[in-house]
């Protein structure tokens, strides 16, 4: 993991909203919304699956063709990484491909909530 | 949709204006180019914003194709679906055309059985089913297009983005009056 990448979630996580208090049931609002033009929770389409993110390795869903930037990134999403991808994707990754940003903490915080649920953890 | 009336239909023709669009909309994306080339590692980036808008655009023509030919859909909603594809189609195009002025290669589309599949379409069994699918989509591709406009290095084309997902509003009030659905409780309820 580059210095780069541990700046953009040292950067996240001084600003993260406890995970304890996040709304999963909200998350789940947001990720209709916000996140469901692109992703669904089993199926790879603009973007690949999700269910089972939290706590996978970057680059690892089955069947999906990452950007080469991804699948070398050595990134394992959790509460940290997820902030700090949603906060800035290109920030945490460069050459990334996804691009799409949530402005508020309380968002993301929610999402990466719903997002670990539906991963069974 | 069999409240969508002719007068909705009548509002689509004045207010979707597709070859509009397009037209103008690579005109627009082709003032960018000097820009974009003089900011090379900006513009590898737009490249990548616009080729994932670009997979966004030919998910939603498979999306109303599949809905357009399921046999669910009555008119005048068929002429409806038909006519929000044609908007996609434009938007398609003119994503095509820029990022292939910015030198970039634009991705392909999937068939329309592997966004059949991926869609879960073997579940939509009514005309409501075909609607709410599509509003769903609607809705994600205009926060989409919200959502990456911090990340354009081209102001321009932040712009575009933001006329894109104006276009993805629009279908998705439309919709949404078909399905009868109440307005939004609050403000600001797209975007992030």
């Amino acid at each position: 993991m580059g210095r780069q990448v541990l700046l953009a979630i040292m950067l996240s996580s001084a600003v993260a909203v406890d995970a304890a208090a996040a709304d999963a049931a909200h998350g789940k609002e947001l990720y209709e919304s916000r996140c469901g033009g692109c992703h669904s929770l089993d199926a790879n389409r603009i973007g690949p699956a999700h269910r089972g993110v939290y706590g996978r390795k970057a680059g690892t869903a089955p069947n999906f063709s990452y950007s080469a930037a991804v699948r070398s990134s050595g990134i394992v999403w959790g509460e940290k990484t997820l902030d700090a991808w949603l906060t800035n994707p290109q920030a945490l990754i460069p050459g990334q491909r996804m691009n799409f940003r949530v402005s508020a903490m309380e968002d993301r915080a929610d999402i990466i909530a719903y997002l670990r649920q539906q991963s069974g953890r | 949709m069999s409240r969508i009336t002719e007068r909705h239909r009548r509002d689509f023709l004045r207010a979707s204006g597709a070859a509009v669009l397009s037209a103008s909309a690579v005109a627009l994306l082709a003032g960018c180019e000097k820009m974009a080339a003089a900011q090379t590692g900006s513009a590898a980036g737009d490249v990548g914003i616009l080729n994932t808008a670009l997979g966004l655009e030919h998910e939603a023509i498979s999306a109303y194709q599949v809905g357009a030919t399921s046999g669910l859909l009555q008119k005048p909603v068929l002429d409806v679906a038909v006519q929000f594809q044609s908007h996609h189609k434009a938007h398609r195009d003119a994503l095509i055309a820029t990022i292939r002025k910015l030198g970039g290669t634009p991705v392909a589309a999937k068939s329309d059985a592997e966004v059949a599949r991926a869609l879960n379409a073997a579940a939509l069994k009514t005309q409501t089913d075909v609607l709410r699918l599509a509003q769903r989509l609607e809705k994600g591709a205009a926060n989409a297009y919200v959502g990456v406009i911090p990340s354009f290095g081209d102001k321009a084309l932040a712009q575009v983005s933001a006329r894109l997902a104006t276009d993805e509003a629009m279908h998705w009030i439309v919709l949404s009056q078909a399905l009868k659905d109440p307005l939004p409780a609050s403000a600001l309820s797209f975007g992030a």
